[in-house]
């Protein structure tokens, strides 16, 4: 228990360890999130890499050692939130069942790092991957990126902590998640994207839920650390959307890709601010993503079937979706 | 007249050709998205104790939809209770689902399942707590589809 904590406004510490009784719940949340990661698990092995060794050697070398950067990138960011990131939010915990959820949060992270040396050994000749890695150690912007996490996980701040955990994983991770969607748009790597998806949607929670256990403390703050908070906050994510900016150039630029991949940016920033709780801050005049990424990251999601404007037309009732859960009765 | 019939009758006065019902969990993403929306909405209640909630008019429901892939539980337990009141059922004409791109093919899916099962259109998806321009989008096309109802 630290008094600084509560005096801040923030959530008390457990101050000691009990065993963990799954069957009497303070928050209803910590089992369905733990009950959705664990039935959304999964492995690289399931994912049948091989099948894209041929697309792969489609590529120019260019875009392979930009593919092969993007993913060391990925597996630098995931390597902090499994090894840091993840295990920092446990003395913050407000339950032992959320400490659970963060302790599988920490393993499915190193699954996802553990995934992109899969990836490496089935489709890379191991000295271009190596290349990669020592780039990842010298790029000035990806490592400026990973210290600006870093920082706020070591700071004796709870609610920064989190900040900057939604922040890794709704938005830096997206400069990279959009090579591969481009690629599977293009009918390239499209093995390797759908491993990339389980990825995407394991962050998806992952964000979701620890922006909820961050509204949850600032909820209980006084109105001014609140507002601190916020501007700490958005004070970040623009730190962090400089940086990402100058990233995204250094990867992008000689492809061509740098405008849609920040608009990309822009269209997830947003949802890292929405997982806090805070509002968009990006029109949608610059969150415009190409339909073909959107589509590769979730088909129809252009459509957005928007049966208002007509325009969603597409959606025709009665279309089987094949459901059973047992609650319903008819 | 009772304290839900005087919630009734204002509702009626405010909204004559329908209104929102919805529901949201304690993240409460949904209810900010209805609460900017500024229509009249009545929430599904979260706990089992809480007394059920009756509608008494035609409405478009707005869920949250759970992801994960499988549509086993990709909608709330609770809107299915919900639902399965055949006088709740009868009163449904559209559905809005909110959910995450991240989840691929399961996006808003709990929508798409409710359309199904309930013969009414998908209406609108939105992610999180939406955006401006999906209240705005939103609040336009409600007040329009009421004017399209026979």
């Amino acid at each position: 228990m630290t008094n600084a904590h509560t005096a801040q406004g923030t959530a008390p510490r457990l101050s000691r360890v009990d065993a963990i009784n799954w069957n009497r719940l303070q928050d209803d949340k910590d089992l369905e999130v733990w009950n959705r990661l664990t039935s959304n698990f999964w492995l690289p092995e399931k994912v049948p890499l091989s099948n894209d060794i041929q697309s792969w050697n489609t590529l120019t070398h260019q875009e392979q050692q930009l593919t092969i950067r993007v993913f060391t990138g990925l597996t630098l960011l995931d390597t902090i939130q499994s090894s840091v990131g993840a295990p920092a939010l446990m003395p913050d915990a407000r339950t032992p069942h959320e400490e659970a959820v963060y302790a599988n949060i920490a393993f499915m992270e190193a699954v996802h790092a553990r995934s992109y040396s899969s990836i490496f050994s089935t489709l890379c000749a191991t000295r271009d991957v190596d290349d990669a890695f020592r780039w990842s150690e010298e790029n000035p912007t990806l490592q400026a990126k990973s210290e600006l996490i870093l920082e706020r996980y070591r700071a004796d701040d709870p609610l920064m902590r989190k900040v900057a955990s939604v922040f890794l994983e709704s938005f830096l991770f997206y400069s990279g998640f959009y090579l591969p969607m481009y690629w599977s748009s293009h009918a390239k790597l499209t093995n390797t994207a759908d491993l990339i998806r389980l990825i995407i949607r394991d962050e998806a929670v992952h964000g979701y839920y620890i922006g909820y256990k961050f509204q949850q403390a600032l909820a209980e703050a006084t109105p001014e650390r609140q507002a601190a908070v916020k501007e700490y906050a958005y004070e970040l994510l623009l730190e962090l959307y400089d940086n990402e900016v100058k990233y995204t150039e250094s990867l992008y630029d000689e492809v061509g890709l740098t405008e849609d991949v920040k608009k990309f940016l822009h269209y997830n920033a947003n949802k890292a601010l929405m997982n806090l709780g805070f509002e968009a801050l990006f029109p949608s005049s610059v969150t415009d993503v190409d339909p073909t990424i959107l589509a590769a990251l979730s088909p129809n999601a252009d459509e957005n079937h928007d049966f208002f404007s007509g325009s969603g037309s597409s959606y025709v009732i009665g279309k089987a979706v094949a459901t059973e859960d047992e609650d319903w009765a008819f | 007249m009772t304290a839900a019939q005087a919630q009734d009758a204002a509702f009626s006065a405010a909204q004559p050709d329908g209104e929102l019902v919805y529901f949201s969990t304690k993240s409460g993403n949904t209810h900010r998205f209805v609460e900017k929306l500024g229509l009249p909405a009545r929430r599904i209640p979260l706990n089992r104790d809480e007394p059920p909630l009756r509608v008494t008019q035609p409405y478009i429901l707005i869920t949250p939809s759970y992801g994960g892939g499988s549509t086993q539980g990709a909608v709330p337990k609770q809107v299915i209770h919900f639902l399965n009141d055949p006088h709740n059922r009868g009163l449904i004409r559209g559905v809005i689902a909110a959910g995450n791109t991240n989840f691929g093919t399961a996006y808003g899916l709990a929508g798409r399942i409710i359309a199904d099962k309930c013969g009414v259109p998908l209406l609108y998806r939105f992610e999180l707590l939406g955006t401006d321009e999906d209240v705005a989008r939103v609040q336009q096309g409600v007040d329009a589809f009421w004017k399209r109802q026979p």
